[in-house]
C-alpha cells in the first residue's frame, strides 16, 4: 500500500496530540485515536500513523495493521468531492452495481481510490436510510436519488468549475 | 492452588487450575500436534494465537472442537485428542494452510528442518483436496536476514518473539485475508524498520518465511580462490549446539571436531573468536576499572553503570531506543571485529599478506555479526575487518557439502597464536558470561590478589533479569544481567530514570544469551536444548587450564609486542569503535 507523502503542520500535529492526550496515551485507545483522527485529517497518512505510535507508545508496525485491518481505515485521502454509492440491499438490486460501475468507468478509479487530480473519489456505503430513492449517491452533502446509470455523466458535469 | 480433574483419552488426569489441555495432555505423555504454539516456558516465551487449529481436540458436550494450546482444563472436562473428527479436522485444517503454501520443498532453505513439512508428514497428508489462492508478495532481502512472505503461515510466533520478548516491534500483521502478512510498518523493506537483526524471529519460523542470508557460496569462492589466504573464528556458543546439525545430543560439545571439520574445509589457519574475547576482556574490564577508579575518587561526572558491547543486536536496539545514552556502553568493539582488525593488521604483518588478500571468515551463533561485519567503521578503505559471518547452521551446510561425518572426525587443537583463548572465553557463548569474564580480570586487577574460587554461580542461570554483589575488597560492585531486549528495555528505563543500582551489567539480545541465537541450530521451542548447551559452555569452562583472559600467553604477548597497555592509542584505533544515533526510520515512500 502505498501512501502520499504530507509533512505534518504544526497545528495539525498539535490537534493530533490533542487527541491522543483526550483518550490518556492508552495503547488499548488505538482504534479510538484512529478513528479520531481520520475524522480530523480525513485520511490516515504515514505520519499520522508514526506519531500516534510515538504518542501511545506503540510499534508503528502494529499501528499500520491496524490500520490496514479495518476497511474503514484509509490511507489514501478522499477527493474534494467524495462519491458514495449505497449498495445495501434496496439499492442493490434496484442497480446500485451499475450505477458503481459507470462512476468507475467516467473517473477510470476504483473504489477506495481518488483522482489523480484530486477531485473525485468512490466509496460504497451500506444504506443510507432513503432506501425509497434507491439506487441511492451521495457527493458530499448532497444527496441524488434513483440515479440511472445514463444520468452518470451530467452529475459530474455540475462538478465541472469545482 | 485449586486442582482440576479431568480425562483426556479415557486417562484420568490432576492439574492445577490454570492449565491448558495442551500441557495437561503433554504431562500424561500425550503429544498432541501442535504448529502455532511455541513455549519456551524457563524463558516466559510464549506462543498461543490459537490460530492454524491443529491443536483441536474434541471436549465432551461441546458443540466445536477446542484448540488444546487456548483452552484452560475445567473440572470433570472429557477430553479426545485423537478420535476420527478430530483426526479430520486436522488434516482439513493442514490441506487448507497447504493450498496456499508454495510446493518448493525440494529446493527451500528450511527443507528438512521445516515444521510445517515434519507436520505434514506426521498427520500423513497424501492428497490436497482444495484449490487455494496462492497469495505472492515481494521477497526483502536485509544484510541478515530475508523475508519470503510467500511461505508464511501466520503462526505470529515471529511477531511475538519481536514485540513482546525483544519489543523491537519491527514485525507485525497487516492487511487481512489472503493479503494477510507479517511486515514491518506501511510494508518498507526490514532494513528501514526497527529491527536490530537479532535473528529470533528467524529462530522460531517454522518455515522458510524468515531465514538467514546465506554466504556460504563466497565462503567457497574464496576457498577455492589461490591468490587468498583465508582464516577462520568461531565463536563460543558453536562448538556447544554445532553437534545438533549432525543427530548428536544437544549439549555436546564438538570444539575439536569442529577444528577439524574447517581444516578439512581447507581454512588456512583455523582461530578461535575466544582469543578475541580474552582481549575484550582485556580491553572492556580496564575501562570498568577506569570508570571505577574514578567513581571511587568521587568524579561525579563518570557514566556508570557501564554496559557491555559485544552483541551487535543490543547495539542496534540502544542505538534506536536509548540514543540519549550512547555514552554508557563500553567502547570496546565486539569479539568478532576484534578478531578482524586484529588479524588483518597484526596477524597479516606475520605472516606476509596484505590485507586485500586475506579473508577472515566468523562463524557466529548470530544473524546480527552479517550486519555487524559490514557496518562501514569496521572496514579499511573498503576492505572490510570481517568478510564473512556465517551461522552455526551455514557451516553444518558447508560440513555435509564437504562429505564429513562430524562425529567421526578427530579432534583437534586451533591453530597459534589466535586460537589460544582461556575458560573466560568460552563463557562469553551465555548469558551471564561476558560480566563473569569481566569480573575475574577486573577483581584480579583491581585488589591486586589471586581470586580462590574463578565460579561466579551467582552470575549465572536463565531468569530474565538477574543481579549480584561481587565484593572488590571491600567495594561491593553491583552487576546486572538480562538476556532478551526487553528484559534489556528495562534495565535501561531504569538508568535513564536515574534509578539504577548497578555499577555494570551485561546485555544479551537472546534467549539464554548466544547460545540460543537466530544462528543456532533450531530448538523448535524446546528450552532444554539451550540449559544443555549452557552447561556445555561451564564444562569447557572447566575443563581450561587457564581460565582468567589476563593469563592468555597469546593476549600477553599481543600487547608486548604491538598494542602496548589495554586502551593505548593504538588499542583504541583498532579495538574500540562508537556508537551513532538510528533514527527510528521515517517513512519515505510515496
Amino acid at each position: 500500500m502505498t501512501s502520499i507523502k504530507v509533512e505534518l503542520k504544526q497545528h495539525q500535529a498539535e490537534k493530533l496530540r490533542e487527541v491522543c492526550r483526550s483518550f490518556g496515551n492508552q495503547e488499548g485507545e488505538l482504534i479510538n485515536v484512529l478513528h479520531k483522527a481520520q475524522g480530523i485529517f480525513g485520511y490516515l497518512p504515514a505520519e499520522v500513523q508514526e506519531m500516534v505510535a510515538e504518542e501511545l507508545n506503540v510499534p508503528v508496525a502494529r499501528v499500520y495493521g491496524v490500520v490496514t485491518f479495518y476497511s474503514f481505515f484509509s490511507m489514501i485521502p478522499k477527493g474534494r468531492n467524495p462519491i458514495s454509492i449505497c449498495t445495501g440491499t434496496a439499492c442493490y438490486v434496484r442497480g446500485a452495481e451499475k450505477v458503481l460501475d459507470e462512476f468507475r468507468k467516467q473517473l477510470s478509479i476504483g473504489i477506495g481510490e481518488t483522482t489523480p487530480d484530486g477531485k473525485f473519489s468512490i466509496n460504497c456505503l451500506r444504506c443510507v436510510g432513503a432506501c425509497g430513492l434507491a439506487p441511492v449517491v451521495m457527493i458530499g452533502e448532497k444527496t441524488y436519488g434513483r440515479v440511472a446509470p445514463d444520468e452518470v455523466k451530467a452529475i459530474l458535469k455540475e462538478y465541472e468549475n469545482d | 492452588m485449586n486442582t482440576i480433574n479431568l480425562t483426556i483419552d479415557k486417562k484420568p488426569v490432576s492439574v492445577p487450575a490454570g492449565t491448558t489441555v495442551l500441557e495437561a495432555a503433554r504431562s500424561l505423555g500425550i503429544q498432541i500436534p501442535t504448529l502455532c504454539y511455541l513455549g519456551l516456558h524457563d524463558l516466559n516465551i510464549e506462543n498461543k494465537p490459537a490460530g492454524c487449529r491443529i491443536c483441536v481436540v474434541e471436549v465432551e458436550g461441546r458443540r466445536n472442537l477446542a484448540p488444546a494450546c487456548a483452552t484452560d482444563c475445567a473440572e470433570g472436562m472429557v477430553v479426545s485428542t485423537h478420535n476420527i473428527r478430530v483426526l479430520n479436522a486436522r488434516r482439513t485444517v493442514m490441506e487448507l494452510i497447504l493450498s496456499d503454501h508454495p510446493f518448493e520443498c525440494l529446493t527451500c532453505a528450511k527443507n528438512g528442518t521445516c515444521d510445517l513439512q515434519s507436520m505434514a508428514q506426521e498427520l500423513g497428508i497424501r492428497e490436497i483436496h482444495y484449490q487455494g489462492e496462492k497469495s505472492t508478495y515481494r521477497k526483502d532481502t536485509s544484510p541478515s536476514i530475508i523475508r519470503d512472505v510467500d511461505k508464511c503461515i501466520l503462526c505470529r510466533r515471529c511477531e511475538m518473539m519481536c514485540n513482546d520478548f525483544q519489543t523491537v516491534g519491527a514485525l507485525s500483521g497487516v492487511n487481512r485475508g489472503f493479503q494477510a502478512v507479517v511486515a514491518p510498518a506501511f510494508e518498507m523493506n526490514l532494513e528501514y524498520s526497527s529491527c536490530t537483526y537479532c535473528g529470533q524471529c528467524v529462530a522460531v519460523c517454522p518455515t522458510a518465511a524468515l531465514t538467514e542470508v546465506d554466504h556460504t557460496g563466497k565462503v567457497l569462492r574464496a576457498l577455492a580462490d589461490p591468490g587468498k589466504t583465508v582464516i577462520v573464528q568461531t565463536a563460543p556458543a558453536v562448538r556447544a549446539a554445532l553437534g545438533e546439525a549432525f543427530g548428536m545430543e544437544p549439549g555436546t560439545l564438538v570444539t575439536g571436531k569442529m577444528v577439524s571439520a574447517l581444516r578439512e574445509l581447507g581454512f588456512d589457519h583455523v582461530f578461535d573468536t575466544d582469543f578475541a574475547a580474552d582481549l575484550t576482556i582485556m580491553e572492556e574490564g580496564t575501562e570498568l576499572l577506569g570508570r571505577l577508579t574514578r567513581f571511587l575518587e568521587g568524579d561525579k561526572q563518570v557514566r556508570l553503570p557501564i554496559l557491555t558491547s559485544c552483541c551487535p543486536a543490543w547495539v542496534n536496539f540502544f542505538e534506536t531506543y536509548f540514543a540519549d545514552m550512547k555514552d554508557i556502553p563500553s567502547t570496546a568493539r565486539s569479539p568478532q571485529q576484534m578478531f578482524g582488525s586484529i588479524a588483518k593488521t597484526w596477524f597479516a604483518e606475520r605472516i606476509g599478506v596484505n590485507r586485500e588478500d586475506l579473508v577472515v571468515v566468523s562463524i557466529m551463533p548470530c544473524l546480527a555479526k552479517k550486519y555487524e561485519c559490514q557496518r562501514e567503521e569496521f572496514s579499511v578503505d573498503g576492505n572490510p575487518d570481517v568478510d564473512y559471518a556465517l551461522t552455526t547452521r551455514e557451516l553444518a551446510n558447508l560440513i555435509k557439502q564437504a562429505n564429513l561425518d562430524l562425529k567421526q572426525l578427530p579432534d583437534s587443537d586451533f591453530d597459534q597464536p589466535m586460537g589460544e583463548s582461556t575458560g573466560a572465553a568460552v563463557i562469553f557463548g551465555t548469558t551471564g558470561g561476558v560480566i563473569e569474564a569481566a569480573v575475574r580480570t577486573a577483581y584480579e586487577i583491581h585488589t591486586g590478589k589471586s581470586l580462590n574460587r574463578v565460579d561466579f554461580k551467582e552470575l549465572r542461570g536463565l531468569e530474565n533479569i538477574r543481579s549480584a554483589t561481587v565484593d572488590f575488597n571491600g567495594f561491593p560492585l553491583r552487576i546486572g544481567i538480562a538476556h532478551g531486549l526487553g528484559n534489556a528495555r528495562k534495565l535501561l528505563e531504569e538508568i535513564r530514570e536515574g534509578k539504577s543500582e548497578y555499577h555494570a551489567i551485561e546485555i544479551m539480545a537472546c534467549p539464554g544469551g548466544c547460545i540460543g541465537g537466530g544462528g543456532q541450530p533450531l530448538h523448535h521451542g524446546d528450552s532444554s536444548i539451550l540449559k544443555a548447551r549452557q552447561k556445555a559452555i561451564y564444562t569447557e569452562d572447566e575443563l581450561k587450564v587457564i581460565r582468567k583472559s589476563h593469563e592468555n600467553p597469546a593476549i600477553q604477548e599481543l600487547y608486548a609486542s604491538f598494542l602496548g597497555q589495554p586502551l593505548s592509542e593504538k588499542a583504541h584505533h583498532l579495538l574500540h569503535t562508537h556508537y551513532f544515533e538510528k533514527k527510528k526510520r521515517k517513512v519515505s515512500i510515496g
